[in-house]
C-alpha cells in the first residue's frame, strides 16, 4: 500500500511537470505572433510571463512534492514543531515583489506604445450590429457590411446535415471583407448601434470593445499581406458566435484598385435606387437580403421565434399591415434586438427584402415595394 | 448523545418539533448548517447539469442539441447557480456548523436571523430557476447580465433580479450573523489573534458580503427601472453610459471572488496543519495576507474590464494594483508549503483535497496574474483562457476546499467516519479529469477561441473534444460525491471525538455526532487550546 501511495505521488508531481512543459512549447505555439510590430510584442510579452510563472510553478510545486514524498508518516518522520520565520518571510515577500517589478516593465512600455493612437495615415469607422459588422473608410467614402457568408450560415442551423469540416473557413468567413493595404498606419474608431460588441483579429494583437454610444480608438499596422481572421468577442445575444472578421491586407496598388471598384460599385447602387424595379427583380435580390439580414431571428421561412422575435407570415398572409411593416424596418423597434434598417441598408435592399417578406410565405400576389418608396421615406 | 448537556435545558429540548417543521422553524445552528450544505449539494448538481449541456453541444463544432439563445441561457444560470446557490451557501453553511464550535460558542448570535438567511435562498433559487420554463426563456445575457444586451430580454429579467434581491439579503443577514457571532461570542480566552484561520477568514468574507451585496443590488435596481421604468442610466440614448454598470458590477464582481475563495483559504489552513501535525507556518502573518488581499480586492476592479477603452493611466493603475495581490497569495502558498515542511504527513481525503487545492488554485493564480498584463489581456480577455483561469481557481479552487472540508468535518457531524476508499477514488477521478476538462481550454483561449459561443471552427474541435470528455467524467465522478456522503450519513466506522490525529481546536473537544447544544457552559481557552500558537523562533 505504501509503495502503491508513493508510485501515485511520483506520477502526479510527473504529469504536472509534463503538463506545465507541455504548455510552456504548445501555447507558446498557440497563441500568434500576429503581423503587426504590436502583435509580435505582446507575444513577446506573453512568452517571458509564461516563462516567469512557469518556473515559479515549477519551484513552488518541487518544494511541496518534496516535503510530501520525505516529510510522510508513513515513513516514520517525526513532525518538526517550528511555526515562524522572520527571515523566510521576508525573503519570498521580497523576491515575489521584484519579480512583479521584471514583468511591470515590459508590460507598461508596451501598453503605453499600444495607447499612441496619433499619426494615422488613414482612419476606417467600425460599428457593431447584431450580428454583423460594418466598415467606412472616412477618407476613401466607402462603407459597407460585413456579415457572416452564407455557406457558414447553411452549415451552422442544428439539423443542416452540413459538416462543418466541408465548410472552407466555417464560421470565419463573410460575404465583404475589411480590405486595407500593408505598412499603413490605420486608427480605428469603433463604437456599436444596439449592444456592446468586442472587434477582434488575433494576428492584429489586440481586441476593443465596441460600444453603442461611445467611440474607442485602437491602431494597427500591418506589416505583412495576407487574409486575417476574428470574431466578435464580447456576448452580444443569439448569434454571437456567428459575426466573424476577416481583414486582407494587401499591397498599396491593390488597395487603391479595390477602392475604385467599390466606389463604381456604390454609383452603381445609387442609379438602382432610383429605378423602377419588376416585382422578380424584387423577389430575386430580395431572398439574398433576406437570407443575410433577417433569417437569423425571423427564420428563414418567417416563422420567427416567439415571442422574442415575431413571426411575419402565418396562416398564408403577412402579419400587419405594409405601413407598420416599413416602420419597423425603418426606424427599429425600442427594447427589442429589432434595429432601425432605414440608415443602415440601400433603399434597393430594404425594398426587395420588404418585397420578400409580403410575398415569399403568402397563397396570394402581395404588396411590392419600390426602392424609391424606401428612399423618400428615409429623407422624410 | 450529550445527555448531560441536555439535561440542564430539558425545557425546550423536549419541545423540539419532529419533521418538516423541525427544518422550517429551527434556530439552531448546526441544523441550519446542514440546510445550507444540502441546498448547496443540489444547487451543484443543477448547474452541474447545465453545464453538462454545454459541454454537450460543444463536443463537436455545428449546432447539435440546442439553439444559440438556450446555450447562452445555460451558461448565464451555470455561473448564477453555482456562485450563488452552490459555493456561497456552502461556505455559509460551514460557517454556521463549525464557527460556534471553533470559538467555543453555544450557537449563532442571531438565531432566528439565521433561519430567516437560509429559507429565502430556496424561495430565490425558485424564482431564478423557473425562468427557465417560461415563455421568453431565463437570462441569456452572461452571469454579468451587462446592459444594453440584458435589457433586450423578455419580462423574466425581473424575475432574475428579484432572485438577485433576495440572494443578496440572505448573504447580508447571514454575514451580520458571522461578525456578531465572532465578535461578540468567543468564549473566555478565545482573543482575536488565536482565532482557527477558517474563522478569521470568515471574519473578513463577511465584510466583505456587507460591502459589496449592497453595491450589486444598485446595479441590478438600475437595470431594473431603466428595463421596466424608463429611466436611462446604461441607455446611451438617454444619456446613460453603458460602461457605468460595468464599473459598479465589477466593484461588487472582484471583492465577491474574494468572497468566494477567502474561506477556502481558510479551510485549507486547518486541514493542512492536522494532516501535517505540526502547527500552521505564520499564523499571523496569514491573517494579515488575508486582509490585504480583501483590501486589495476594492481597488482592482477594472482589470475585468481593460478592453472597454480606458485611459492609459487607469490601466496601468488597476495592472499594478492587481500584479500586486499575488504578493499576500504567494505568502500564503508559500506558509502552507512550510507548514508541511518538516511535518508528519499522512494523506486522508481531506488533505488529498486541500493539497490539490494548493497545486491547482496556484495554477489558476498563475494565469491570473498573466490576465494581469494589460497589453496581453487584449488577447486573452473573453477567451477560453479566461474561462480555463476562472475555474482552476473556482472549481478546483472553491470547490476543492468546500469537499476538503465536508471530508474533513463529516465524521464530526455524522458520528461516523465516511468511506476513506471512495473518498480517495473520489479526489483522484475527480482529479485527472478536471485537468483533462479546464487545462486544454487554455490552449483554445490563446488559439483565439472566444468565450460564450455555442460553435466553433474547426480547428478548436480536438481541444474541445477532451474538455468534453473531462467534464463528462468529472461531472459523473460527483456523483460518488453524494453517494459518499450519503453512506456516511446512514453508518459508518464510528467517529471519536478527536477523529483525526493531528487535529486541534475545540470542534474536537466535542462528541462526534456533535450534539445539537454544545458549549452551553462557555469553555476556557488558553495557549494549550488555541488551535495555531504562532511560535517565535
Amino acid at each position: 500500500m505504501k509503495r502503491t501511495n508513493e508510485l501515485i505521488v511520483a506520477l502526479a508531481v510527473l504529469a504536472v511537470i509534463v503538463v506545465i512543459t507541455w504548455g510552456v512549447f504548445a501555447v507558446g505555439d498557440n497563441m500568434p505572433r500576429g503581423v503587426t510590430a504590436y502583435s509580435k510584442d505582446v507575444y513577446q510579452l506573453h512568452n517571458t510571463i509564461l516563462g516567469i510563472v512557469t518556473v515559479i510553478g515549477i519551484l513552488v510545486f518541487t518544494a511541496m512534492f518534496t516535503s510530501v514524498v520525505v516529510h510522510r508518516k508513513s515513513k516514520g518522520y517525526k513532525p518538526a514543531s517550528f511555526s515562524h520565520s522572520t527571515k523566510a518571510e521576508i525573503i519570498w515577500t521580497a523576491i515575489p515583489v521584484l519579480i512583479l517589478v521584471v514583468m511591470a516593465v515590459p508590460a507598461t512600455r508596451v501598453l503605453i506604445d499600444m495607447e499612441q493612437t496619433g499619426g494615422a495615415e488613414m482612419n476606417i469607422k467600425i460599428t457593431g450590429y447584431q450580428w454583423l459588422w460594418r466598415y467606412e473608410y472616412l477618407e476613401d467614402e466607402i462603407s459597407f457590411f460585413s456579415a457572416m457568408d452564407r455557406a457558414s450560415n447553411e452549415a451552422r442551423q442544428i439539423g443542416s446535415g452540413i459538416n462543418p469540416r466541408d465548410v472552407e473557413n466555417y464560421l470565419l468567413e463573410v460575404d465583404n471583407r475589411l480590405v486595407v493595404p500593408v505598412n499603413t498606419r490605420i486608427r480605428f474608431l469603433l463604437t456599436a448601434d444596439d449592444v456592446i460588441h468586442s472587434w477582434w483579429v488575433p494576428d492584429l494583437g489586440w481586441k476593443r470593445d465596441a460600444i453603442p454610444g461611445m467611440v474607442n480608438e485602437a491602431w494597427t499596422e500591418i506589416l505583412e499581406e495576407g487574409v486575417f481572421r476574428g470574431q466578435c468577442a464580447e456576448l452580444c445575444g443569439k448569434d454571437h458566435g456567428f459575426m466573424p472578421i476577416v481583414v486582407e491586407a494587401v499591397s498599396r496598388e491593390a488597395y487603391d484598385a479595390w477602392v475604385a471598384s467599390q466606389r463604381q460599385s456604390m454609383a452603381d447602387a445609387a442609379h438602382e435606387s432610383a429605378r423602377l424595379w419588376t416585382r422578380a427583380e424584387l423577389m430575386n435580390h430580395g431572398a439574398n437580403v433576406y437570407q443575410a439580414q433577417c433569417a437569423a431571428c425571423h427564420q428563414p421561412d418567417g416563422s420567427g421565434l416567439e415571442p422574442a422575435f415575431p413571426a411575419l407570415a402565418r396562416d398564408g398572409r403577412p402579419t400587419g399591415d405594409l405601413a407598420a411593416h416599413l416602420d419597423v424596418v425603418l426606424n427599429g423597434r425600442d427594447g427589442t434586438a429589432m434595429t432601425a434598417f432605414g440608415g443602415r441598408l440601400q433603399p434597393q435592399d430594404i425594398a426587395a427584402a420588404l418585397t420578400y417578406a409580403r410575398n415569399a410565405w403568402s397563397d396570394e400576389e402581395g404588396e411590392v415595394v419600390q426602392p424609391s418608396t424606401i428612399a423618400e421615406l428615409n429623407q422624410g | 448523545m450529550s445527555q448531560e448537556t441536555t439535561a440542564h435545558h430539558s425545557d425546550h429540548h423536549d419541545h423540539h418539533p419532529t419533521g418538516l417543521a423541525r427544518w422550517l422553524f429551527t434556530t439552531n445552528h448546526k441544523e441550519i448548517g446542514t440546510l445550507y450544505l444540502i441546498f448547496s449539494l443540489v444547487m451543484f448538481f443543477i448547474g452541474g447539469a447545465m453545464a453538462m449541456v454545454i459541454r454537450a453541444e460543444l463536443f463537436a463544432p455545428g449546432l447539435q442539441l440546442v439553439n444559440p439563445d438556450f446555450f447562452n441561457q445555460m451558461t448565464t444560470m451555470h455561473a448564477l447557480v453555482m456562485i450563488f446557490g452552490a459555493v456561497m451557501p456552502a461556505f455559509v453553511g460551514l460557517a454556521n456548523w463549525m464557527v460556534p464550535l471553533m470559538i467555543g460558542a453555544p450557537d449563532m448570535a442571531l438565531p432566528r436571523m439565521n433561519n430567516w438567511s437560509f429559507w429565502i435562498l430556496p424561495f430565490a433559487f425558485t424564482l431564478l430557476l423557473a425562468t427557465l420554463f417560461m415563455p421568453s426563456g431565463g437570462p441569456a445575457s452572461g452571469w454579468t447580465l451587462y446592459p444594453p444586451l440584458s435589457l433586450q430580454g423578455g419580462n423574466t429579467l425581473a424575475f432574475v433580479i428579484l432572485a438577485i434581491h433576495l440572494m443578496g439579503i440572505s448573504s447580508i443577514m447571514g454575514a451580520i450573523n458571522i461578525i456578531a457571532t465572532i465578535l461578540n461570542m468567543r468564549a473566555p480566552g478565545m482573543t482575536l489573534l488565536r482565532m482557527p484561520l477558517f474563522v478569521w477568514t470568515w471574519l473578513i468574507t463577511a465584510f466583505l458580503l456587507i460591502a459589496v451585496m449592497p453595491v450589486l443590488a444598485g446595479a441590478v435596481t438600475m437595470l431594473l427601472t431603466d428595463r421596466f421604468f424608463g429611466t436611462s442610466f446604461f441607455n446611451a440614448a438617454g444619456g446613460g453610459d453603458p460602461v457605468l454598470y460595468q464599473h459598479i458590477f465589477w466593484f461588487f464582481g472582484h471583492p465577491e471572488v474574494y468572497i468566494l475563495i477567502l474561506p477556502a483559504f481558510g479551510i485549507v489552513s486547518e486541514i493542512i496543519p492536522t494532516f501535517s501535525r505540526k502547527p500552521l507556518f505564520g499564523y499571523t502573518s496569514m491573517v494579515y495576507a488575508t486582509a490585504s488581499i480583501a483590501f486589495l480586492s476594492f481597488i482592482v476592479w477594472a482589470h475585468h474590464m481593460f478592453t472597454v477603452g480606458m485611459p492609459l493611466g487607469a490601466m496601468l493603475f488597476f495592472m499594478y494594483a492587481t500584479m500586486v495581490i499575488a504578493v499576500p497569495t504567494g505568502v500564503k502558498i508559500f506558509n502552507w508549503i512550510a507548514t508541511m515542511w518538516r511535518g508528519s504527513m499522512s494523506f486522508e481525503t481531506p488533505m488529498l483535497f486541500a493539497l490539490g487545492f494548493v497545486v491547482l488554485f496556484t495554477i489558476g493564480g498563475l494565469s491570473g496574474l498573466m490576465l494581469a498584463i494589460v497589453p496581453a489581456n487584449f488577447q486573452y480577455h473573453d477567451t477560453y483562457f479566461v474561462v480555463a483561469h476562472f475555474h482552476y481557481v473556482l472549481v478546483t479552487g472553491a470547490v476543492y476546499a468546500i469537499m476538503a472540508a465536508v471530508y474533513y468535518w463529516l465524521p464530526k457531524w455524522t458520528g461516523h467516519m465516511y468511506d476513506e476508499r471512495l473518498g480517495k477514488i473520489h479526489f483522484w477521478w475527480s482529479t485527472i479529469w478536471v485537468n483533462v476538462l479546464f487545462f486544454p481550454q487554455h490552449y483554445l483561449g490563446l488559439a483565439g477561441m472566444p468565450r460564450r459561443i455555442p460553435d466553433y471552427a474547426v480547428q478548436f474541435t480536438e481541444f474541445n473534444m477532451i474538455s468534453s470528455i473531462g467534464g463528462f467524467m468529472y461531472g459523473f465522478g460527483q456523483l460518488l460525491f453524494a453517494f459518499i456522503i450519503w453512506k456516511c450519513v446512514r453508518g459508518g466506522q464510528k467517529a471519536t471525538a478527536q477523529v483525526w490525529e493531528g487535529a486541534r481546536g475545540l470542534e474536537w473537544t466535542v462528541p462526534s455526532p456533535a450534539p445539537l447544544h454544545t458549549f452551553d457552559t462557555p469553555p476556557l481557552v488558553d495557549d494549550s487550546v488555541a488551535v495555531h500558537k504562532d511560535q517565535l523562533t
